[in-house]
């Protein structure tokens, strides 16, 4: 089946099973890279992108639902100032271990810091509680998305 | 040499990963793939009659192969400590686990290959089965394998334990049970194989072991080594899974691309990944200490039993690693031990962070507490009074010798806890309580893997100076590669940027081991070391000679090296070695120094050295709830020394979480063999709302044999949590819990009783 949609603002148009998710979608059939299978079934929150501009895990949205929508992953949202500080206090804080959750909690951070520039730790807590990660212990990356949120912050008064 | 400036902290890996550009086995497609999916038993203990629809799955679409017993060239069987798990069962042969792998298939696409898959009808006659371990060495219990069921059992007679019991004015004795454990890594296990030049196969995926992977496909495929590679991708965690497992995908895709001649890529699902692939063995410990009234332990007395599956894999020295450290970080001169690791129709069970001592932890550092309370006495002060120092003996004879940091750890985790107990003093429904365990940890593969117990690397100094260096251990998450650019780079003297670790491959470095028990640093760190080394004392003979000095006399500072006759730069000495056409190029290679087990008596050497530490909990129980919130937790680790203090924080935080989640949470249910809550929903792992900040101390006590002094980090950190906090449990609200998960359940039925009773 022939479905269009716009990714990462350029308008794609694929054949395939409509019942397929999103989320194998954009790995089979259109090579996005930072969008990774953790679970397949919502639980994670590896293969979160932006929906029409809300968060959803991928996994969770069939290529039928795609028609005329809006889909932006982390390639997506390189460009955006807020994205490159969240990814270097990762980096700085030592937030990343392997690294296949993380594109999944920088999607989180940055709907977070949208909302909130001056979140708690408890605030950081509970926005990326959907995201699970294995080798952390979230202590960093926690730190790192409180780190993004100070330069931010800053900038912005 | 030491660079620590701000730039300089980050992770060599920590770019790419937060850009999501790091290509995992599921980003990396190849022309002309096929996927593979897996024919798996639906019955826990069986003999295959007849896969009765193998001719329509054939012809069902997009399907280019069938691979089943018969097809495989070599042996039938994956290479672990013993040769008992069949690569595929055959028709005609038994099945012993609920998903145990049958046929494979190979299509177009992954969707078409699962179909097909699961479209398998296999006619099995049943037979009965046994799950508990306990029931399987019962002697009219059903065989299943190994000798009697029993897959191997280990034993220490140090001392005389009748006497120890003797002399003590108190004994406790106690039963501990565990449940299994799920690596969970984020990412689920995949492999790729593709035919190669001249009748080889290359084969790519996430792992923790590229030559165990290497052994086995050589083994099934009937290849001599020379004709098979394998390569290890970016490896999204692994956490001992990815130790045993891969050797079996790799097995599987293997076939495939042999049959269809095409690539052949397996990934399985999270489902899949849960029934299939090892876990935790699930234990029981009867465990009895005897101490003199004022605290001296006469004597330990212990039985550890896993439940190692239905295959014996890695439970043998998963059963060992227990037996050695059972008795706790305590200089005890009468020890008894008896350790087995059993035989049932489960899911077979492997490595796991900890490798077998958080079971046999949770039972001792438990029942040091209850012997506390015995004594009247302060159980920091009972520790105190028994605990491993420099001079002291281990269960197994040995003497403990340098890098002892086991007081150092108890005390800085004292202070910066403030370590107090609660007994049950706060009123109302909340009641706060603190908890504590100790733990050592024997550092590599000990003496019953010390064949394993080497590394290889080789370093290439190129004419920019840049370095490229091949390992033969992995990074998995845990910071492997920024571990070896440190080493290699502050040995050459040059800037961390200039240093490239390649991926592991088969073809570039010797048989290095698994990387596997804390080992990476110490071990694969050393032959980076050595190769380094050897390259650096051919440039401090370049820069002698441009300078007119000896080379004795030069030294490396600051990225230069210096001599009183004058200094050079790094780059410019790597100039005048290619001037002077110097071979700039090294292999290195380390072997651990010598390990012993004599198993009669279970005495020896049994690690080259041991880390120390101490973790405190504190939580609060909701009596009316049975919840239990960790609320906060310090966990200090004598590691010798962090070669890269972010990583090692990063160790702390996360095993020590992974380990709040097996103390509490993490609840594997088989119902007749059978996991019935596979998914992330049933089998709940903590979040960041489950958690608090874990206060990480770095204990640094050199090991002169480590590199820089660094003995290991990886699993020490899983190992005692679930003690301290199952001790803080009962200091908040007076319940034992004596088994993990220690669930609400578990603590309101406790309360019950308590209230019952009194």
């Amino acid at each position: 089946m022939n479905i269009s949609f716009i990714l990462n603002g350029n308008k794609v148009n694929i054949d395939t099973d409509p019942l397929k998710s999103l989320l194998r979608v954009l790995k089979e059939d259109l090579d996005v890279v930072s969008v990774k299978e953790g679970c397949s079934r919502g639980e994670c929150g590896t293969c979160t992108v932006l929906l029409d501009g809300r968060p959803v895990t991928s996994c969770m949205v069939a290529a039928g639902q795609l028609r005329g929508r809006e889909v932006v992953t982390l390639e997506g949202l390189e460009n955006k100032r807020e994205i490159k500080v969240i990814q270097d206090s990762f980096v700085e804080s030592g937030s990343v271990q392997c690294g296949f959750c993380i594109p999944g909690f920088i999607i989180a951070a940055y709907v977070l810091l949208k909302e909130n520039l001056s979140p708690s730790r408890d605030e950081i807590r509970e926005a990326v509680s959907g995201n699970i990660c294995r080798c952390t212990g979230y202590t960093k990356i926690i730190d790192g998305v409180e780190k993004a949120a100070e330069i931010l912050g800053q900038k912005n008064e | 040499m030491k660079q620590t400036t701000k730039k300089n902290s980050a992770r060599v890996d920590a770019r790419e990963k937060v850009r999501g550009q790091t290509r995992f086995i599921d980003d990396i497609p190849v022309y002309g793939m096929l996927e593979a999916a897996t024919v798996r038993s639906p019955v826990c203990h069986g003999k295959i009659k007849e896969f009765k629809n193998i001719d329509k799955i054939k012809k069902m679409p997009g399907v280019r192969a069938v691979v089943s017993a018969a097809d495989i060239p070599g042996e039938n069987c994956v290479p672990f400590v013993k040769n008992d798990y069949p690569c595929l069962a055959g028709v005609g042969e038994d099945v012993k686990f609920y998903g145990q792998a049958v046929s494979l298939v190979a299509a177009d696409t992954r969707q078409q290959a699962q179909r097909a898959a699961r479209a398998a009808e296999l006619l099995i006659e049943e037979y009965p089965a046994v799950y508990d371990p306990v029931e399987a060495m019962t002697p009219d219990a059903v065989y299943i394998g190994g000798e009697d069921n029993i897959h191997s059992s280990f034993r220490i007679r140090k001392g005389n334990v009748d006497k120890g019991f003797k002399e003590a004015d108190i004994i406790v004795e106690k039963v501990y049970t565990t449940a299994h454990q799920v690596h969970c890594y984020l990412e689920n296990q995949g492999i790729t194989a593709v035919p190669g030049p001249s009748s080889s196969v290359i084969v790519s995926g996430s792992m923790q072991c590229p030559f165990y992977v290497h052994n086995a496909l050589v083994r099934v495929l009937g290849l001599p080594y020379s004709k098979v590679r394998v390569i290890q991708t970016p490896t999204g965690g692994g956490f001992g899974g990815k130790e045993d497992m891969p050797s079996i995908l790799a097995a599987h895709a293997a076939l495939l691309a042999l049959k269809t001649g095409r690539p052949v890529r397996l990934v399985y699902d999270r489902e899949e990944d849960f029934h299939s692939m090892s876990k935790r063995h699930p234990s029981r410990t009867r465990i009895k200490y005897g101490a003199s009234s004022d605290g001296k332990i006469t004597a330990c007395q212990a039985e550890y039993i896993v439940n190692g599956g239905a295959y014996c894999t890695l439970s043998p020295i998963v059963a060992w690693r227990g037996l050695v450290h059972v008795a706790g970080p305590y200089d005890i001169a009468n020890v008894m031990v008896d350790s087995y690791a059993m035989a049932t129709n489960t899911v077979p069970c492997g490595a796991l962070r900890g490798f077998g001592q958080p079971q046999v932890n949770f039972a001792n550092e438990s029942l040091i507490d209850e012997l506390a309370e015995k004594l009247d006495m302060d159980p920091v002060e009972l520790r105190r009074k028994n605990l491993l120092k420099t001079g002291s003996q281990t269960a197994t004879g040995q003497v403990v010798g340098e890098s002892c940091g086991m007081e150092e750890s108890l005390q800085k985790a004292l202070q910066r806890s403030s370590f107090k107990l609660h007994r049950g003093s706060d009123k109302g429904t909340l009641k706060k309580g603190m908890g504590i365990s100790t733990t050592f940890y024997g550092v590599g593969l000990g003496a019953e893997g010390k064949y394993f117990a080497k590394a290889g690397a080789q370093v290439y100094v190129k004419e920019d100076g840049s370095v490229v260096v091949a390992v033969g251990n992995v990074e998995m998450g845990q910071g492997a590669l920024t571990v070896f650019n440190r080493i290699c780079a502050d040995t050459l003297g040059c800037s961390y940027d200039m240093v490239e670790i390649l991926e592991p491959d088969t073809t570039r470095v010797p048989d290095s081991g698994p990387t596997v028990a804390s080992r990476a640093t110490m071990v694969g760190g050393r032959a980076v070391m050595d190769a380094a080394s050897r390259i650096r004392d051919i440039l401090k003979r370049a820069a002698a000679v441009k300078l007119g000095t000896d080379e004795n006399r030069v030294e490396i500072k600051g990225g230069k090296y210096c001599s009183p006759d004058g200094e050079m730069d790094y780059v410019d000495v790597v100039n005048e070695a290619y001037r002077t056409r110097q071979q700039v190029a090294a292999q290195g290679w380390y072997t651990v120094k010598d390990v012993s087990f004599d198993p009669e008596t279970g005495m020896g050497n049994s690690y080259p050295v041991y880390t120390f530490s101490t973790n405190i909990a504190e939580v609060e129980v909701d009596t009316e709830t049975g919840q239990v919130r960790v609320s906060s937790f310090t966990a200090a680790h004598d590691i010798g020394k962090a070669i890269h203090y972010p990583s090692a924080e990063g160790q702390i935080h996360g095993g020590t979480v992974q380990a709040i989640g097996y103390a509490l949470y993490e609840n594997l249910v088989l119902e007749n063999g059978k996991i019935i809550n596979p998914s992330f929903t049933g089998y709940t792992i903590p979040t960041s709302l489950d958690v608090p900040d874990v206060d990480a101390i770095i204990v640094e006590s050199p090991y002169s044999e480590g590199p820089f002094g660094a003995k290991g980090l990886g699993e020490p950190p899983m190992v005692g949590p679930a003690a301290a906090i199952m001790n803080a449990v009962y200091d908040a609200c007076g319940v034992r819990i004596r088994k993990t998960p220690g669930l609400p359940e578990d603590i309101l039925e406790g309360l019950k009783k308590a209230s019952v009773e009194s």
